[in-house]
């Protein structure tokens, strides 16, 4: 974990609100796995105040890419960085997947920007078998970039599937899980749920990357609790997660 | 000129220089220790300890507000033993010096809180809280009460010799009359102030933002009410002062020494600038070297008022 001075090289749109930051990180790059996060200062001053938890998107050599919609100030003023400026990253926080696992194939399973981690985690996997179930609100929302073999859905139906994505995953489930599948699922907290349930009735093992609001990301201000299922106590988000098993946790 | 000093000495306890860590913000200091070298630092006010452990509250514990955050941890902690057994040794080979913040629902379980960790002798002083917002017993129930703020200082006292240090409710219409209280009862020093009452709605949804609907505001927001607060203190009891509230820089720390205060706690900064506090170190030697201040504690209280 180190506090990193990065410096932004592009801000791209992916979608009309959806955006992708690439920096020169080249300390949080050699150090990243998927699904570990970076909270960062979005302005020099303390306005906003706190910083932004991202999950690192994508990496490549001595460059790391965030994915990002515009929803409140601190994301607006990252979508309008430019070349050159300068961001104070902390990172990187958490734990990622776990991939010291025997399986041959991954289910990932993605909900809106819950797609985030995945291009680096679908990097990492170059020797697996990938299928990528990836659910949005409508067409202006589905986001491919970085991923594999991708079948999706949208609430509206505009692309593909007309549905959410765990229920595209049930219509599909007898294509693609067989013995040795790991599910690596990211997204709203209500999909998470869904997510838990189908890994349970389908005995399959699945591993959800969870979000919590936090302020620190690193364990200090205990903002961001996750009840555990085994017994009376909180994990944190930021230090015992983001990514838990299914059985681990009651959201 | 030579190395200003930057010792100070609030009652019994003496510190290396005035900047403590603020309980509830470091932990217990493993996290921190990561960025910040916690022999250099005045001291570090560990998460409030209760005898048991307690879970804290559900989320959503935290959101952000106006140049501030507010939160509702509901002193999550992991209790008396394990903090002597596993948090205490840690911050001893770090060479910190430890003070230790207890949190309690009765007036006895401060006692038998304190009396344990008295015995520990690598904790070099308390401080009571007696003003948590978010927890439903014990807390504000206490700090907005001068006579229980009163015994509870009194009975916390007759069991450690050790400093005693109370962190005073910026929620009450006088506080200077609880600093009094405290003075009365034995207490070294005050710790000025802890967190506001507040509460946002999503108005959406209108429900609250946070689980436990009210949380204790900090942040820069609070830096004016606990300015206020330290001087009204200053002015009317002697008794050292600890300022905390929304202290981002050293500049922040200057002002709230001028303001009055002996020593001061950094808290919301630490999550947001993990190396603040030695920052601010080096801001304050800086200050004092540019003002030919050679002792720092000078600085204390040395407003100067419109006649």
């Amino acid at each position: 974990m180190v506090n990193e001075k990065i410096i932004v090289k592009s801000v791209e749109n992916l979608q009309p609100n959806i955006y992708l930051l690439k920096a020169e990180a080249p300390i949080i790059a050699s150090q990243i796995k998927p699904s570990q996060f970076c909270n960062i200062k979005v302005s020099e001053s303390y306005f906003p105040l706190l910083r932004r938890p991202f999950s690192v998107c994508d990496v490549e050599g001595d460059h790391i890419y965030f994915m990002f919609d515009v929803h409140g100030v601190g994301t607006k003023i990252l979508s309008e960085k430019k070349s050159g400026d300068i961001l104070e990253v902390l990172g990187p926080l958490g734990n990622g997947f776990n991939l010291n696992k025997k399986f041959t194939r991954a289910i990932i399973l993605a909900g809106g920007l819950g797609v985030a981690p995945f291009p680096l985690l679908t990097k990492s996997l170059s020797d697996k078998d990938i299928h990528t179930f990836i659910g949005a609100r409508n067409k202006g929302y589905v986001v491919e970039y970085g991923l594999k073999n991708i079948k999706a859905a949208t609430d509206d139906g505009s692309y593909g599937f007309h549905g959410n994505v765990v229920q595209l995953i049930e219509t599909e489930k007898k294509n693609v899980i067989n013995d040795t599948t790991i599910i690596f699922a990211c997204g709203p907290t209500p999909m998470l749920k869904a997510v838990q349930k189908f890994a349970m009735e389908n005995n399959i093992e699945a591993q959800i990357s969870t979000e919590c609001a936090m302020a620190c990301g690193f364990g200090i201000c205990q903002g961001c609790p996750v009840h555990s299922s085994e017994e009376d106590k909180y994990f944190l988000v930021c230090k015992d997660g983001p990514v838990f098993t299914a059985g681990e946790i009651e959201l | 000129m030579s190395q200003p000093n930057l010792r100070v000495k609030l009652g019994k306890l003496e510190l290396k220089n005035p900047l403590l860590l603020a309980s509830g913000t470091v932990g217990y200091g493993n996290e921190i220790s990561q960025f910040t070298d916690l022999s250099k630092i005045g001291a570090i006010i560990t998460k409030s300890v209760s005898l048991k452990p307690r879970k804290g509250n559900p989320p959503q514990r935290i959101v952000e507000t106006a140049s501030g955050m507010l939160n509702a941890i509901g002193l999550a902690n992991v209790g008396l033993e394990v903090f002597i057994k596993e948090k205490i040794p840690f911050l001893r080979d770090l060479k910190s010096t430890i003070i230790c913040n207890i949190a309690a629902s009765s007036i006895e379980e401060y006692v038998e809180c304190t009396k344990t960790l008295d015995y520990e002798e690598d904790i070099k002083g308390f401080e009571i809280n007696v003003s948590c917002p978010n927890v439903k017993e014990g807390g504000l129930e206490f700090g907005n009460n001068p006579s229980a703020v009163g015994t509870i200082t009194e009975k916390v006292r007759a069991v450690t010799d050790k400093p005693v240090i109370i962190k005073l409710s910026p929620n009450v219409s006088r506080i200077s009359e609880f600093a009094e209280v405290a003075r009365a009862e034995g207490a070294d020093a005050v710790s000025v102030i802890n967190t506001l009452v507040g509460t946002a709605f999503d108005i959406w949804s209108r429900k609250p933002k946070i689980a436990n609907i009210i949380g204790g505001l900090s942040g820069p927001a609070i830096k004016p009410v606990a300015l206020a607060k330290v001087l009204e203190i200053s002015r009317n009891v002697d008794i050292p002062i600890i300022g905390v509230g929304g202290i981002m820089d050293w500049k922040d720390a200057v002002e709230f020494m001028i303001a009055g205060a002996s020593a001061f706690q950094i808290g919301t900064v630490n999550f947001i600038n993990p190396q603040a506090g030695i920052e601010i170190i080096e801001g304050l030697e800086k200050y004092c070297r540019q003002n030919e201040i050679n002792d720092l504690s000078k600085l204390t209280a040395s407003y100067e008022l419109p006649k």
